[in-house]
């Protein structure tokens, strides 16, 4: 037994909780946290004068109503997915290696997923009354419109809003039990304390929480296909050209693991070293993740070419100018924008060589966020801005309250996101030693 | 199986080792040894460990299950009975179109399995519970992180402190301790 091996239980709580306990970088951290506040700032201006002057502060109009508001809803939620299928779906399916990135990315999935659910939120026109999109009995006698997507999203959203924080918040526990019990102020002891619900690894609780556990991971996974799925049907289901079709939600799923790849490699390239978990957060994770990312990457790519043949085979002459406005229309730009920066550097990745290369990684995974962001975008304004009559043919160009408001959401994912990073343990300190003990190697840990 | 109350003198003793391995074959030991009333204390889950402790508890399964047919039932319910209360016509289609409702039913299957699944398993853990006789056993704040613990508790049918001790000792753990009652609230 070589001595890591014997200290390895001790060396990995260690690594982990003395994050939050003595933080590596604190003035690090209260810069980027100041520029996440001011992002902030930046989201409740753009908020409060969407508040008081209504969207028409914003670009949109008919025909293009629906901006970057949807679009970047559509972008936030797709990134929150990765984080719930590595941890769903490789917890199923034994892949050890996840446990070392499956806190933060979870983490990750919440914060992207609070942003998504505000933007439709914001986009209302009246969003004080979000509420009227649940079903209550009112005084008005009326109920939502169960036929409709938008309906259907409310649900999907709301649903996996909870599981996502329910399924973080149980795999959390142990190690908010531990850091309970290594904190040394007395304003730290209760807060960990009152969190880690009196954890204290029992066997009997132990065999439970593992039932739980795996089997919300097991519902998770169809969630997950299920809730993107529905976006896509907030345009698939609708009789617009370039919309209307069935691939949309394979489509749409597989592009979402492909950006949320994407950012949870980012996040694991920016974090690892700061925090001093390199031998945690291997190049072996790199490697892998972005296998995966190529791999979904190379999904979406055939998406991209099964639209367009879906399009010629229906020859219909609408799809068929939707596809040509796509490719050489006004905003031909974000189609090409969408294709190169998704797929180009992406190829990259067939080297081994290359994929040991963080800051390559790193800037490949970049283009790949930037890429789906556009594809987003394409994807709402090519399709609206020009429809089958003359009469609703109209440009649409994202006023400066839009951009401000995307700024703004950035801060909005980023403010909880640090402060996680900050004050919680952001690998499964428990879980990695369970797999260290299984697999004798920190690698597949 | 219940622990006993916190107030029990003495609540049990407990023995700790520094590894997994050997804690599953001490609580297998035991059992063999003749107790029963016993509960391991780790800081991962230990492969082996249900078994060992006897541990076929499937009701949270059956909850889980349970919760999604009850969403399932309920999202379908709720949406038949709307459409009932206050009928739309879309386009004259078909008011009673039962595939538009599947996609409302299964996210709240989804919704109430996990809910069934995560407080099904906190509350037959009986968690939250703030403090517990075993915090105070000198050693035990490493529980979460490298040390194994099992606990013989003091309601056992055989339990008899020097017989227990003795019992302990035979497995060569690192130390045994008394574990005495919760303190009480000033």
């Amino acid at each position: 037994m070589s001595d890591f091996s014997r200290q390895a239980d001790r060396a990995i709580t260690e690594d982990i909780v003395s994050i939050p306990l003595d933080f590596p970088h604190p003035r690090l951290w209260r810069l980027f946290f100041g520029m996440s506040l001011a992002l902030l700032g930046c989201f409740f201006v753009s908020a409060a004068v969407l508040f008081v002057d209504g969207v028409g502060v914003w670009g949109i109009n008919i025909p293009v109503n629906w901006g970057l508001a949807i679009a970047n809803y559509v972008w936030f939620l797709g990134i929150g997915h990765a984080g719930t299928l590595i941890s769903a779906l490789l917890l199923i399916a034994g892949g050890h290696w996840r446990n070392s990135l499956n806190r933060f990315a979870e983490a990750m999935t919440l914060c992207a997923v609070a942003c998504a659910g505000l933007y439709p939120i914001l986009h209302l026109g009246r969003p004080w009354l979000f509420y009227w999109m649940a079903p209550y009995p009112n005084t008005m006698d009326l109920w939502p419109q169960f036929k409709s997507p938008l309906a259907w999203d409310f649900f999907a959203v709301l649903t996996y809003l909870i599981v996502s924080l329910l399924f973080w918040y149980i795999g959390i526990v142990p190690d908010l039990a531990a850091l309970r019990d290594r904190a040394k102020s007395r304003g730290r002891q209760v807060v960990y304390g009152l969190l880690a619900l009196g954890w204290r690894g029992s066997g009997r609780h132990w065999a439970r929480w593992q039932q739980a556990y795996r089997l919300t991971a097991a519902i998770a996974v169809p969630l997950v296909v299920s809730v993107h799925s529905e976006i896509s049907l907030l345009f698939a289901a609708g009789p617009v050209p370039g919309w209307n079709s069935t691939v949309f939600p394979p489509y749409f799923v597989l592009g979402a693991a492909f950006s949320g790849f994407a950012v949870v490699l980012m996040i694991a390239i920016a974090i690892r070293h700061p925090l001093g978990l390199d031998r945690l957060v291997t190049d072996r994770h790199l490697d892998r993740l972005a296998l995966f990312l190529l791999a979904t990457g190379l999904m979406t790519a055939y998406g991209y070419l099964a639209e367009v043949f879906d399009a010629l085979y229906s020859g219909e002459g609408p799809d068929i100018d939707t596809l040509r406005d796509r490719l050489t229309g006004t905003y031909a730009y974000s189609y090409w924008a969408a294709v190169i920066f998704n797929f180009l550097p992406l190829q990259m990745l067939w080297f081994a060589r290359l994929r040991r290369k963080p800051l390559l990684l790193f800037l490949v995974a970049l283009s790949v966020t930037v890429g789906m962001w556009f594809e987003r975008f394409m994807l709402l304004t090519t399709a609206l801005y020009r429809d089958r009559l003359v009469s609703s043919w109209g440009e649409y160009s994202p006023s400066h309250w839009e951009w401000a408001l995307f700024l703004g959401m950035l801060g909005v994912f980023l403010t909880p996101y640090l402060l996680f990073v900050r004050y919680l343990p952001v690998i499964s300190a428990f879980e990695v030693k369970e797999a260290y003990r299984k697999t004798g190697r920190l690698e597949d840990a | 199986m219940r622990e006993p109350e916190a107030h029990l003198q003495p609540f049990g003793l407990i023995a700790e080792f520094d590894d997994g391995e050997r804690l599953v074959e001490a609580v297998r030991k035991a059992r063999a040894a003749g107790f029963s009333r016993l509960d391991s204390y780790s800081p991962y889950p230990l492969e082996g460990m249900p078994e060992a402790l006897g541990f076929h508890d499937r009701r949270l399964a059956l909850l889980t299950l349970a919760g999604g047919i009850f969403g399932a039932a309920f999202g379908y319910g709720m949406q038949v009975f709307a459409i009932g209360d206050f009928p739309i016509d879309i386009g004259g289609r078909p008011l009673f179109a039962w595939q538009s409702f599947l996609m409302v039913s299964f996210e709240l299957a989804v919704l109430f399995a996990v809910l069934a699944a995560v407080f099904g398993m906190l509350v037959l853990n009986r968690l939250p519970r703030l403090h517990h006789p075993v915090f105070d056993v000198p050693g035990f704040e490493r529980v979460n992180v490298d040390r194994f613990f099992l606990i013989i508790f003091g309601d056992d049918a055989s339990f008899e402190p020097a017989f227990v001790r003795g019992f302990l000792e035979s497995l060569a753990p690192r130390a045994v301790h008394t574990v005495g009652k919760a303190e009480e609230p000033e």
